[in-house]
C-alpha cells in the first residue's frame, strides 16, 4: 500500500507537468495565432494556466500567501483582456487581417478548383463505365424503393 | 479525515490541470476564434477553478480557505463577462466565422 502522502506528491508532479504542457501549448497559439483576437483569447487562456500553476504551487511549499498572487493575477488578467477587447472594437481591421483572410480564401479556392479537376477526369477517365453502372445501379436501385 | 481530504485535493489537482490541458488542446486544434474561445472560456475556468479548490481543501487555516473560495468566485465572475466582450469587438469588427460554421445567429435576416 503506497502511503497517501506519496500518492499526493505524484499528483502535483502530475499536475506540474500536464499545466507546463498546456503553458507551451497555449504559446504555440500566441505565437502562430492568425489574428489579434486569437492572441488575446491565447493570453487570457495563459493567464488562467499561471493561476492553476500558483495554486499548485502553493499547495506544494504551504506557503499560504500564493493565493494573494492568484486573485490580484485574476484581476489583471480580467482588466487586460477588456481593455484589449476596447482596442480590438476601436482599432478596427488591419491590412495583415484582411492580407490572412485573402490568403486563406485563396488556398480554399485552390483546394477546390484541385478536387474539381480530380472529379471531372475521374468521370472522362471512367465514363463508359461509371455511367452504364450509375445508369444500371439507378433502373435497378428505382423499383426496389417504389 | 485527514487523508480523506489530502486524496481529495490530489483528485481535485489532477482533474483542474486535466481540464486545462484540454482547453489548450481545444485552443490550438479548433478552427476559428468562436470555437477556441469556447474551448478557453469554459474549460479554462472549470481548470483553475479546481485547483484553487483544491488548494482550499489543503489549507488548513481559515483564511487561507476563505480567501481561495473568494478567488474562485471572482475567477467565475469575470471569466465569461471578458470572453463576451472579447467575442462581441471581434465579431462587430468583422472577424468571420470559419466556413464550416452551420449558423451565425447575429447575422443580418437578408444574409442568411
Amino acid at each position: 500500500m503506497i502511503s497517501v502522502e506519496a500518492i499526493f506528491d505524484h499528483a502535483v508532479t502530475l499536475a506540474l507537468g500536464a499545466l507546463c504542457l498546456s503553458f507551451l501549448v497555449t504559446i504555440y497559439r500566441i505565437v502562430k495565432g492568425p489574428t489579434l483576437p486569437d492572441r488575446i483569447l491565447a493570453l487570457d487562456m495563459l493567464v488562467t494556466t499561471a493561476i492553476g500553476f500558483i495554486a499548485v504551487i502553493g499547495i506544494k511549499t504551504g506557503y499560504a500567501l500564493y493565493v494573494d498572487v492568484a486573485i490580484a493575477l485574476g484581476l489583471v488578467g480580467f482588466l487586460a483582456t477588456v481593455a484589449f477587447a476596447r482596442f480590438v472594437l476601436s482599432r478596427g481591421k488591419t491590412e495583415d487581417d484582411i492580407r490572412t483572410e485573402i490568403r486563406d480564401a485563396a488556398t480554399m479556392a485552390r483546394r477546390e478548383a484541385k478536387a474539381r479537376s480530380r472529379a471531372s477526369a475521374g468521370t472522362m477517365a471512367g465514363n463508359p463505365g461509371a455511367a452504364a453502372h450509375a445508369r444500371s445501379g439507378q433502373t435497378a436501385g428505382e423499383p426496389t424503393n417504389e | 479525515m485527514n487523508e480523506l481530504l489530502i486524496l481529495i485535493s490530489a483528485a481535485l489537482l489532477l482533474i483542474g490541470s486535466a481540464f486545462t490541458l484540454i482547453a489548450s488542446l481545444g485552443l490550438l486544434r479548433l478552427p476559428d476564434l468562436y470555437t477556441r474561445m469556447h474551448a478557453a472560456s469554459k474549460a479554462g475556468t472549470m481548470g483553475a477553478c479546481l485547483m484553487l479548490i483544491a488548494l482550499a481543501i489543503h489549507a488548513a487555516d481559515f483564511g487561507t480557505m476563505s480567501r481561495a473560495l473568494a478567488g474562485v468566485v471572482f475567477i467565475l465572475l469575470t471569466a465569461p463577462v471578458s470572453a463576451h466582450l472579447l467575442a462581441k469587438a471581434a465579431y462587430a469588427v468583422g472577424y468571420r466565422l470559419h466556413e464550416s460554421s452551420v449558423r451565425d445567429e447575429m447575422a443580418s435576416k437578408d444574409d442568411r
